[in-house]
């Protein structure tokens, strides 16, 4: 019985045998000791058809139950323009490898050439890298980063009010990459500049991670922070929602020499948390710093405008353990996904994302306190995200959203309860959950 | 393939837009942010139509080479075929819509996907648990070494902060090593490609966290001594890593913790079929021996006594290393593979990896120099051309197979040959697509006798031909912004 990933008919197999010299396909693992290879039967189940592979995974979906997401926390539901599923379904883009030959890759190349310059423009960066694997680790990333980009300096200071997974992933590489960590306390939410200044004064830190947007979805202020940082030969390094970055102050504007995050908000689907795609953006000065793949412009032998990977000798294959990190693969059709996304948006489509989102999230935020069973607990300015107090039990209240069909009111580490709305939202479906939570007893 | 000369940038104009939103009946808009938290200068993004975008990128794709294209024969890629039904499987809309951090009870259909190729890699490679988190290959290497250690610190036992690594290893072994804390040593190959054994036995002392090993190595040869290695290691202290980048031609025939490894990573977008995306996203799960369980990185899925499964934390976990739980659209195309194959074929999908590498090996060995007359496993390694006399180079033989609408192989790795050619067919390509590629390698090798030109100039069809990549590394230009001004006259 033929498969259909096997071309193989019997006749191929013995003429190709023959060439080769040896009787079976065994004889070509004549070599292998016989002790290491396995003569049992794999524990797995038997074939199935397409037919019944689908069937296998609609029964699993029914498992799931479908949610109405009013929960961010560093995964936005916002809108996926019908366009891109179809252009990154392409198999050129699909099924090719990263563009070692470039005769023949000029498309993946010239993609991640706008990518870098998109996210470029976006957080008043000058350079940026082809992509990484997710916000949490291109944070880790940024840290390894300032290590390397100061001299003699082994200390990173990160902010209380970064997202929870990006500072536990931060915490790891940190601690077996040889870095000592200290935590920046709030005040009032945001991110607290004395304190800040009073955990420089050691002169061992390499750099300061801060959030654009944080953890309580407050637009942080980080006014005097740049200057505070670099008297000290740090590097400030921001983390941003790149989705925000059309109507928020950029990393770049508030001097920042790094600027990471996740691109997940432009339009990537939620999907249980990945594939989304990270990104590392910096000052020329850091450029070759960088880790990851860079594209760069230039010709061919008949001065055809033309791209390639450029800047070779910081990575892996050239410099083993010297190299600025380990990433190779990193989440390029992502990339791909988000240059669609930001090409089709353009500068007027990611404001109007920001001002409906803006709008049902103070909309969301404003019925919920009118019920009078929340209260704010900080007074600053948020975008699509925020946090309330409430006496309701944070268990019930979760309970009663989710019989009713809504994931929101997520529990933050201080017993908050936290609240997301995009441009996806409407108003029929905000309305409907704060009257399921009027009718919690 | 045709050319085409357009940034996205460069077909903006002001006023035209390419999306549709839902009409703001908002009371409140962002314009309430105060001034000083908002940017000042707009951000510079294209201003296009939709079928602007459509066609721009559709462009840019016919540029582009795949595995759909033709044959990709790139060493230690494993460039097989990726099933569609993977891809009808990973866009169904209820597993996209499915936030991270949603309850246990709302997603068992999601972690029951986690759960179940959990077990199946475990099955196919003898290990006693996984985890699926890491994003690729490289990031896989690390969460393994990051297990290694916290294995090390949980005994007690500090001094480990060695690692060894063979010659011929993949560039990311030592990076990851590295990012990991560790000291990198490098043991000497043989002749042969394997590892030296006289070489490795001083190295071994109380220093030793792990050895890391690709099996088939980098060469395409199975390091038959493997199991003395293993005893030699564990005798010291250390642990085993093994490198899956390799694991192709063992899948269905050698699982790897009978071997002796103690921890693994395994490449999905090579031996389990999830197209390569043009450099992502992957996913490099981890397996561990039983001993090393609980130091897998947080958070991993378990049954528990609810009858229900769960996403939690160990206090023993070496830490968290992505965000979420790694690429679950890449999951689920992997586990869709899996159920595909069966118990019944995947026994043959190695052997067959095997059968196709060794049937070109011994097809061109005549026209081009095999510096190893071994039986090899799922891919192999010329060092250039037969004939040296001619000045024609592994470079100029890549290009040349351009012309002739195949990819090249992988060139120049690995070190231990000066013009190495690494040759992997995979085993989706039929014996007519690789002999029209045997029959080109040759008619190459002949060009270079009679028309070495052509060749130090090839490619000749391609949309662009050689780059000038000089330039580009000297006077780096990475974004538009930059191209603009560069193209400004002075």
């Amino acid at each position: 019985m033929g498969f259909a990933y096997f071309p193989h008919t019997p006749d191929d197999i013995r003429s190709m045998l023959e060439r080769i010299g040896v009787a079976t396909i065994d004889d070509l693992y004549a070599d292998v000791p016989d002790d290491v290879i396995f003569h049992g039967d794999y524990d797995l189940p038997e074939a199935l058809s397409e037919e019944e592979v689908r069937r296998f995974f609609a029964a699993i979906d029914k498992k799931n139950q479908p949610l109405t997401v009013m929960v961010g926390a560093g995964a936005y539901d916002h809108y996926a323009p019908s366009v891109i599923q179809s252009i990154i379904s392409r198999s050129e883009f699909l099924t090719a490898y990263t563009p070692y030959q470039p005769e023949i890759s000029q498309g993946t190349l010239r993609y991640i050439f706008e990518f870098q310059s998109m996210i470029a423009t976006l957080t008043g960066m000058e350079c940026c890298n082809a992509s990484m694997y997710d916000g949490a680790t291109s944070a880790a990333e940024a840290m390894m980063m300032s290590i390397a980009a100061t001299r003699k300096k082994s200390r990173v200071l990160i902010s209380s009010t970064l997202l929870p997974q990006v500072r536990r992933v931060v915490e790891t590489y940190a601690k077996w990459h040889g870095v000592k960590l200290s935590v920046i306390k709030h005040c009032d939410g945001n991110t607290d500049l004395a304190h800040l200044e009073s955990l420089l004064e050691g002169d061992d830190v390499a750099g300061v991670l801060v959030p654009s947007i944080n953890r309580f979805g407050i637009i942080e202020d980080l006014s005097g922070f740049a200057d505070a940082v670099h008297s000290r030969k740090a590097l400030l390094m921001v983390y941003a929602d790149p989705s925000a970055l059309a109507v928020v102050r950029t990393p770049g504007e508030w001097g920042a020499d790094v600027t990471c995050g996740d691109a997940q908000p432009l339009g990537i689907p939620l999907s249980y948390g990945g594939p989304y795609v990270g990104f590392l953006a910096c000052r020329k000065e850091y450029v070759r710093k960088l880790p990851g793949r860079i594209v760069g412009a230039t010709t061919d032998v008949d001065g055809k405008r033309a791209f390639v990977l450029t800047l070779q000798a910081r990575e892996q294959h050239i410099r083993r353990e010297k190299a600025n990190s380990n990433i190779c693969s990193n989440q390029s059709l992502m990339a791909l996904y988000v240059t669609i996304y930001l090409s089709l948006m353009g500068k007027q489509g990611l404001k109007d994302v920001c001002d409906l989102s803006y709008g049902a999230a103070h909309y969301l935020h404003d019925r919920l306190l009118e019920t009078g069973l929340f209260a704010d607990v900080f007074d600053r300015p948020f975008l699509k995200e925020f946090v309330l107090k409430s006496d309701i039990p944070t268990e019930k209240l979760q309970k009663a959203l989710l019989d009713g069909g809504f994931f929101a009111a997520l529990q933050t580490e201080e017993g908050y309860v936290s609240f997301c709305a995009t441009e996806r939202r409407t108003i029929e479906e905000i309305d409907r959950m704060v009257d399921l939570i009027k009718c919690i007893k | 393939m045709k050319y085409y000369d357009k940034l996205i940038f460069e077909l903006s104009r002001q006023g035209r837009v390419g999306y549709t939103l839902p009409r703001n009946n908002w009371e409140k808009s962002a314009d309430e942010i105060p001034a000083m938290l908002c940017r000042s200068v707009e951000a510079e993004l294209p201003q296009v139509s939709e079928l602007d975008v459509v066609r721009h990128y559709t462009n840019l794709s016919n540029m582009n080479f795949g595995v759909d294209t033709g044959f990709y024969p790139l060493g230690s890629c494993t460039m097989k075929y990726n099933p569609k039904i993977n891809e009808e499987i990973a866009a169904m809309a209820c597993f996209r819509d499915i936030h991270p951090l949603q309850p246990d009870c709302s997603v068992q259909g999601v972690l029951e996907v986690y759960d179940g190729l959990c077990r199946s890699l475990e099955a196919i490679t003898g290990m006693a648990k996984f985890t699926l988190n890491p994003f690729a290959g490289a990031h896989g290497e690390l969460t393994g070494l990051m297990v290694i250690r916290r294995y090390h610190e949980l005994r007690g036992d500090d001094k480990r902060t060695k690692v060894i690594v063979p010659d011929s290893a993949h560039g990311t072994n030592p990076a990851s090593a590295a990012v990991c804390g560790l000291n990198v040593v490098e043991v000497k190959s043989t002749a042969d490609g394997c590892i030296d054994i006289d070489a490795l036995r001083p190295l071994l002392d109380d220093t030793v966290a792990g050895i890391m090993m690709t099996n088939p190595n980098t060469l395409g040869l199975f390091e038959t001594r493997i199991r003395e290695i293993a005893d030699m290691v564990h005798a010291c202290g250390g642990l085993l890593y093994y490198d899956g980048a390799n694991f192709n031609p063992l899948l269905g025939k050698v699982r790897p913790g009978d071997m002796g490894f103690d921890v693994l990573h395994l490449n999905l977008h090579k031996t389990f079929s999830t197209p390569h995306g043009g450099g992502g996203p992957g996913s490099g799960p981890v397996g561990v021996a039983k001993h090393l369980a609980n130091c897998l990185p947080d958070m991993r899925v378990e049954h528990g006594d609810d009858g229900m499964l769960h996403c939690v934390s160990h206090p023993d976990a070496t830490g968290q290393i992505s965000g979420f739980m790694g690429n679950f659209g890449v999951i689920l195309r992997a586990y869709a593979y899996i159920l595909m194959l069966g118990k019944e074929n995947i026994k043959l999908a190695g052997r067959l990896a095997t059968l196709n590498a060794n049937y070109v090996k011994e097809s061109l060995k005549d026209c081009y120099k095999l510096p190893i007359e071994k039986v090899c496993k799922h891919e192999f390694v010329f060092d250039g051309l037969a004939d040296k006399s001619t000045g024609v180079t592994t470079l100029d033989v890549a290009k040349r197979l351009l012309d002739y609408g195949f990819h090249a192989p992988t060139i120049y790795f690995p070190l231990l040959f000066h013009q190495a050619i690494m040759i992997e067919p995979t085993e989706t390509e039929s014996k007519e697509t690789i002999d029209a590629f045997i029959e080109v390698m040759q008619r190459i090798a002949g060009e270079a006798i009679e028309m070495p030109d052509e060749l130090h100039t090839a490619p000749h069809t391609t949309p662009v031909r050689r780059l000038d990549e000089t330039t580009a590394a000297k006077h780096p230009v990475i974004t538009y912004a930059e191209l603009r001004l560069c193209n400004q006259p002075t």
